[in-house]
């Protein structure tokens, strides 16, 4: 499998990372070389097998459904590029 | 007191508890050195308050008879982990100025053990990178140079200012991270010591995530004791993170012994690879010889998925990347892109001018591999393989008790030198294998190429097998007798 051009720019938007036509076009090759480098994987009888989902065997913990956190408004919105009446502010999505 | 530059930290720790100097001492030494060390690009901040503090602190606490493990140490601490207060920014650009609110899990274990922190360690952005050269910082140079040359060389990577700080002696120990080889490598480049313990043993919160399967926090420092004593204060159980295992911490240094008899030390035949320098592959064979001598018994091992690995580690990483930096919006933290129009502009401008080549290269990758229709093809594929991977290591270590391999299929290489993105990766060739299978993996310095440059031997243990890792590295140092340092010219 190849990316086109136009599928990296699709890659782009899902990513939501803003490309230039020139950007996209070096992107393409190196994209290729590295997809058609892990395509060996193709070789690898995997029938049968279970996709690993925990590399050390562990069940996933419960905690006690008590609040143990909070109250910390400040320290959350401490690092905001903008933060209006204790809330993110964002550029406007609504006319 | 310049001396006190060149001591380990259990040498620290135990002329600090008799008196023979004090926490004051060793910190105010060691910010000097920091500070005179600027050409490495070792540090992206210094914080000599912080050491001091803690040394304070330490003295205070000596004199009331009850110092802490670490008290009077101060150590250097990657940028990938949250410090209060203490920009945190991944190497990235994405999130300059980011001052956490709180402090990760291992670095307040650090300080609670009594250790204060010099400042923050480069590294390439968000720990991507082989090299240290994707950093937005900048590369760190590293305090090797070869024989009767001048050229830069990278101290390997990601962990690359921490690897620097720890040869040129402006930091008796520091944190790494490792995610398929970020401790391993630079600690081989450069001559120390770096353990990345079993998956779940430090705490992944307050780390910035790069890829959470497999991410891990681990050591480095000048000898495998020191990495004893520092992994012991840094693991823990931690109810913060989900995958931390709850274990109790062993006694990794009080059970240190390099004597290995009635151990076997498994040799992967699909390790030797096409390429690899000779010397490489010699330094190996001495290695099996120096574990011989200390006791064990080499075998003959297979791990026949070996030349899958890498692969697989470059669909998984990647696609767990894309997931986890997605969190970069430029909303919460970090910068935002000054543009007209609306929130969906916003993101694609702050996201294109914080990241970096490669992690964007990384995004676009990781974000494909998990798109509709490509998904089973790529991402189940590669967890799959994974399984087989970590199969292959089952099977081994009912043959044996700990696997020895070289740690990187070459030396430290000129800043610059390697521009192709493959070529980088297959630096992690020996390492990336341990870590899809979450196991504990360990470089100690074997000896010096033709060029003068350090190469390290790896060793890789079976699950929660830290103590046999430490036990057959410190039996390679004690043989090794590893004493070169580099010729200081910053």
């Amino acid at each position: 499998m190849s990316v086109s051009p136009e599928q990296v720019r699709h890659i782009a938007k899902l990513a939501r990372i803003a490309m230039s036509n020139a950007e996209l076009e070096r992107l393409v090759p190196e994209l290729n070389n590295i997809l058609g480098w892990v395509e060996q994987l193709a070789e690898v009888d995997t029938g049968g097998v279970e996709p690993l989902t925990a590399v050390i065997d562990q069940k996933l913990r419960l905690r006690a459904d008590a609040i143990t956190d909070g109250d910390c408004r400040e320290a959350i919105l401490a690092n905001a590029p903008d933060a209006e009446h204790g809330f993110f502010a964002v550029p406007k999505v609504i006319e | 007191m310049s001396e006190l530059t060149s001591k380990t930290i259990a040498e620290l720790r135990d002329g600090f508890r008799s008196g023979d100097f004090t926490a004051r001492e060793i910190a105010e030494t060691y910010n000097a050195a920091v500070a005179a060390a600027k050409t490495l690009n070792a540090y992206t901040v210094e914080t000599p308050e912080d050491a001091l503090a803690a040394a304070q602190a330490a003295d205070e606490a000596r004199g009331n008879g009850d110092p802490g493990a670490l008290a009077g140490i101060p150590l250097g601490i990657k940028d990938l982990f949250a410090t209060r207060g203490v920009d945190s920014t991944a190497g990235s650009n994405i999130l300059k100025g980011f001052k956490p609110t709180y402090e990760s899990t291992v670095t307040a274990n650090l300080r609670k053990a009594g250790a204060g922190m010099l400042g923050k360690l480069n590294m390439d952005e968000f720990a991507m990178g082989s090299s240290n050269e994707t950093s937005a910082y900048g590369p760190v140079l590293s305090p090797w140079r070869r024989k009767g040359s001048n050229v830069g060389l990278t101290p390997g990577g990601s962990s690359g200012g921490s690897a620097a700080a720890v040869a040129a002696d402006i930091a008796p120990g520091v944190t790494g991270t490792d995610t398929g080889g970020s401790i391993r490598q630079p600690a081989a480049f450069v001559g120390i010591c770096g353990i990345k313990p079993t998956y779940g043993r430090c705490s992944r919160w307050g780390v910035v995530a790069f890829a959470s399967s497999l991410d891990q926090a681990g050591p480095m420092a000048k000898t495998v004791r020191d990495c004893a004593i520092l992994l012991e204060a840094m693991a823990g159980f931690d109810p913060k993170d989900s995958t931390s295992l709850d274990l109790p911490v062993p006694q990794w240094e009080a059970n240190l012994s390099s004597n290995l008899n009635g151990k076997r030390v498994g040799i992967p035949k699909e390790y030797r690879i096409d390429g690899v320098p000779a010397e490489i592959n010699a330094l190996w064979d001495q290695g099996i010889e120096w574990l011989k001598d200390a006791g064990a018994t080499p075998v003959e091992i297979s791990l026949p998925h070996t030349k899958y690995a890498l692969p697989t580690y470059y669909i998984i990483a990647p696609a767990e990347a894309s997931s986890n930096l997605a969190r970069y919006d430029g909303v919460r933290y970090g910068m935002r892109a000054a543009v007209e129009g609306g929130l969906d502009d916003m993101y694609g401008a702050t996201r294109a001018g914080g990241f970096g080549a490669e992690v964007k290269r990384r995004i676009m990758i990781g974000t494909y591999v998990l798109s509709a229709g490509f998904y089973d093809a790529y991402f189940t594929k590669a967890q799959k393989v994974r399984a087989l991977i970590k199969q292959d290591f089952r099977n081994a270590f009912q043959q044996c008790d700990v696997i020895l391999t070289p740690t990187a299929p070459s030396a430290a290489f000129g800043i610059g030198e390697t521009t192709d993105p493959l070529a980088m990766y297959l630096n992690d060739v020996f390492a990336v294998p341990a870590s899809l299978a979450g196991l504990p993996a360990m470089s100690v310095p074997g000896g010096l190429d033709g060029q003068g440059l350090p190469l390290g031997l790896h060793l890789i243990g079976n699950e929660l097998d830290e103590q046999m890792v430490l036990n057959a590295g410190l039996a390679i140092e004690e043989r090794a007798g590893f004493t070169a340092r580099p010729e200081k010219w910053w």
